[in-house]
């Protein structure tokens, strides 16, 4: 058989643009002053930054002063809890069960400081009820965090209602927007959130960059002291090269983001239909409501993890859970909470579709994928003996 | 114009090699190393040579390697991390009068959450006045954070000296190091300071801006700040910027190794300036110790009678880039603090100017920087008062 390869974990990361790369280049190599720097090397720098945040604010419907940048994803979801955590002592937060670790866990460690966290449940397609989020506000509810989109099986949240339900009892609404943005329309004015997270290297941009939505005159307590960049909320000279890439990234993403999305529904149910067709396989997350790129599966009988060794030995790379996790052998925290047996969890396999992939990848995957399945059974004594 | 750059304390033009690099990371390597197939594997193993890299330049093990996005977290993580965890063994930090902001407003945010904290005075030339911090240390000290070089007048501590003092003292006191304008200038000598932790920044090496790394001595427990995917051994969440890391360890590989060739370079250029501008019959004085016994890197010069700012643009003017002040605070031009603290008056402050070189710096371009200060002295002198 042909080999080919084929990259399908655009959820863990994104291989980068060349437009991108290109746009970053001058300011690796001649370039490189420090914005804080007065003179013209830092001028340059700083113009550069300051251009990148009216790109950034532009395509998220957002003013230029409502971006912060930060060094990715994760640390743009800490500053959101924290600072908020930081301004309301003893306070309550509500978020959901299948959040990414960088805010499930930074809600544990609030609970450790003691303010009171709810995590909400999610239905057996991952989505999150607003009338259960409704409930759960109380009067010293601070703040709530629901994820724009689960990046393991894809399920979109309904988060402009969400925001509107926190708003009107004056709650704060953040959301992790990494894996949305790039593969659904983001805008925080129709969304009405007050934070929104987000990381280039999931659309391919670079690594080391993100960036944070604050909506004007909301306060935030700075994780990290220093000098008095981004507004003093991030201190530390900036990642220019990065910022100027984050841009870019997001201007040709938004640009294209139509014809991408009919594009990659396409492959992706082309993918879903012919996985289906498999014995004893079932869709995890929404049917519908789904990342254009998000194909989540559990085979039964099978683990997730001997399945992505096969693909990778053919070329093909994806995931069991998200990247962060897999190297743990706990079950996926995403799938449990959507009702799903150790079992069915552990068989999981997460084929993420993005801008590189085509009619061909999908082909060959749904060529190869039938044998490795029926080789791994045919290994399994849970599978004779079903 | 030919542009001359002596702002290398602000950020250093990244090494030909090192782009070069990133550019093939950022075009082949994109793998998350946490992925679990052969393109993750390969970003995984790319982040690991860096470490190596780090750990060689450094003299440590590579599992006491973390790599963060730069000096300002680096140091952060250190102070925060140090004090937040080790609170219930005393409340005591001490750290010196003319450290970076990113150290300085960190213990400042401490006090405001219920840290003490002492800030040791220094001489006329910057050093920390050992005996004040041996007075300082008690049983409630947690942590003593101190720069090895300053960024503004290049005064190299004897760490050697206060170190020990501070183990003597209470050895569990941590020991943090904010690296940051040392690394491949001054020699690391992690053992003999018995130090704990050592920051440090890509960007001031030749690296890129955007990364830098945190060493942490082995069983030196700190919380993480940042929660999540459980990266760098769950200590520093978030997907690593590979092309980053691997660009910091070229930068860190390269500087090293040319650090005694670039260091007599530098010191040969500090020296020229000096020379060049007293022998043109400029009046000037140098700020912190003499350029000799201070940091390869860096001269801080004060033109009495002149203003710095209005010197500083003539130069520009002329394409030479030079700073009053560090660069973090230069949009919001105050005093500086660390001048400051050497006793120095307002209107010498005023008048004082950083020049900060680097490896890539020539004889021929100071040359002509002695030519344009003699000449822009002498004309602000005449239209001065």
């Amino acid at each position: 058989m042909e080999s080919r390869k084929v990259y399908m974990d655009h959820g863990a990361t994104t291989p980068l643009r060349e437009e991108v790369l290109e746009a970053m280049m001058p300011f690796l190599r001649e370039k490189f002053g420090n914005p804080s720097s007065i003179h013209a090397q830092g001028r340059e720098a700083r113009q550069a930054v300051d251009a990148a945040r009216e790109v950034v604010a532009a395509a998220l419907g957002a003013e230029p002063g409502e971006i912060f940048f930060t060094s990715g994803g994760t640390e743009s979801n800490n500053i959101a809890l924290r600072g908020t955590a930081a301004l309301k002592p003893k306070s309550h937060f509500i978020t959901s069960s299948i959040e990414h670790h960088a805010v499930l866990d930074v809600c544990k460690d609030l609970e450790e400081q003691g303010h009171r966290v709810t995590f909400l449940p999610v239905d057996s397609n991952a989505l999150v009820d607003p009338r259960v989020l409704e409930e759960a506000m109380t009067p010293d509810t601070a703040m709530v965090s629901v994820m724009m989109a689960n990046n393991e099986v894809g399920t979109i949240q309904p988060i402009g209602e969400m925001a509107a339900l926190a708003r009107e009892k004056g709650v704060l609404f953040h959301t992790d927007a990494v894996q949305a943005i790039g593969q659904i329309p983001v805008n925080v004015k129709e969304l009405q959130v007050d934070f929104l997270s987000l990381s280039a290297h999931k659309f391919n941009g670079p690594k080391g960059i993100g960036a944070l939505y604050v909506r004007k005159g909301v306060p935030l307590t700075p994780l990290y002291r220093g000098g008095g960049q981004e507004r003093k909320l991030r201190p530390g000279t900036e990642n220019v090269a990065g910022i100027v890439g984050l841009a870019r990234a997001l201007e040709l993403a938004v640009q294209e983001l139509p014809e991408k999305m009919s594009r990659l529904k396409h492959l992706r149910d082309t993918l879903i239909k012919g996985l289906l067709k498999i014995e004893d396989v079932i869709l995890n997350g929404h049917p519908e409501q789904r990342l254009p790129g998000n194909v989540n599966v559990s085979f039964k009988y099978i683990e997730g993890e001997s399945l992505l060794l096969s693909l990778d030995l053919q070329g093909v790379a994806a995931s069991s859970g998200s990247a962060c996790t897999s190297g743990s052998l706990d079950p996926s925290h995403v799938l449990m909470a959507m009702g799903l047996d150790h079992e069915t969890a552990h068989g999981s396999l997460r084929l993420t579709l993005g801008r590189g992939n085509d009619e061909a990848d999908v082909d060959y995957v749904l060529k190869i994928l039938p044998p490795i399945v029926e080789r791994l059974r045919n290994m399994s004594a849970l599978y004779k003996k079903r | 114009m030919q542009e001359i750059y002596l702002d290398n304390s602000a950020t250093t033009r990244p090494y030909d090699e090192v782009i070069e690099l990133m550019a093939r990371v950022m075009r082949t390597g994109y793998g998350n190393p946490s992925s679990n197939h052969a393109k993750g594997m390969e970003a995984e193993k790319i982040v690991r040579e860096a470490r190596e890299a780090l750990a060689r330049a450094l003299g440590c093990r590579v599992e006491e390697i973390m790599f963060t996005s730069g000096g300002t977290e680096s140091n952060n993580q250190a102070i925060k991390g140090a004090a937040y965890r080790h609170r219930r063994r005393g409340n005591h930090i001490i750290t010196s009068a003319i450290e970076h902001p990113s150290v300085l407003n960190c213990c400042r945010r401490l006090e405001e959450e219920g840290f003490k904290v002492t800030y040791v005075p220094v001489d006329s030339e910057g050093y920390i006045l050992v005996e004040e911090l041996a007075r300082a240390l008690s049983a409630q000290t947690i942590l003593v954070s101190l720069a090895h070089v300053n960024n503004e007048i290049g005064t190299i501590q004897p760490l050697d000296q206060i170190g020990p003092m501070i183990k003597k003292n209470n050895p569990q006191t941590l020991f943090h190091v904010d690296g940051a304008q040392a690394l491949a200038k001054v020699p690391v000598e992690l053992d003999r300071w018995q130090a704990d932790l050592y920051s440090c920044s890509a960007h001031k090496i030749h690296g890129p801006k955007g990364v830098g790394a945190l060493w942490i001595k082995a069983n030196t427990m700190l919380q993480p700040l940042l929660e999540g995917g459980g990266q760098e051994g769950g200590l520093r969440s978030g997907t690593e910027n590979v092309p980053g890391i691997a660009g910091f360890g070229l930068a860190v590989r390269r500087s090293v190794k040319l650090m005694q060739a670039n260091n007599d370079l530098m010191y040969g250029l500090k020296e020229r300036l000096l020379q060049g501008l007293q022998k043109a019959g400029v009046t000037v004085s140098v700020n912190g110790p003499p350029p000799r016994r201070s940091a390869p890197h860096l001269l801080n010069l004060c033109f009495p009678g002149i203003k710095a700012d209005i010197l500083l643009r003539a130069l520009e003017q002329e394409g030479i880039y030079a700073s009053a002040g560090s660069a973090c605070h230069s949009r919001h031009p105050q005093p500086s603090h660390v001048l400051q603290a050497t006793g120095l008056d307002e209107d010498m402050i005023a008048a004082s100017l950083r020049f900060s070189f680097s490896g890539l710096n020539s004889v021929a371009e100071i040359d002509t920087v002695v030519k344009q200060i003699v000449k822009s002295v002498t004309e602000l002198r005449q239209i001065l008062p």
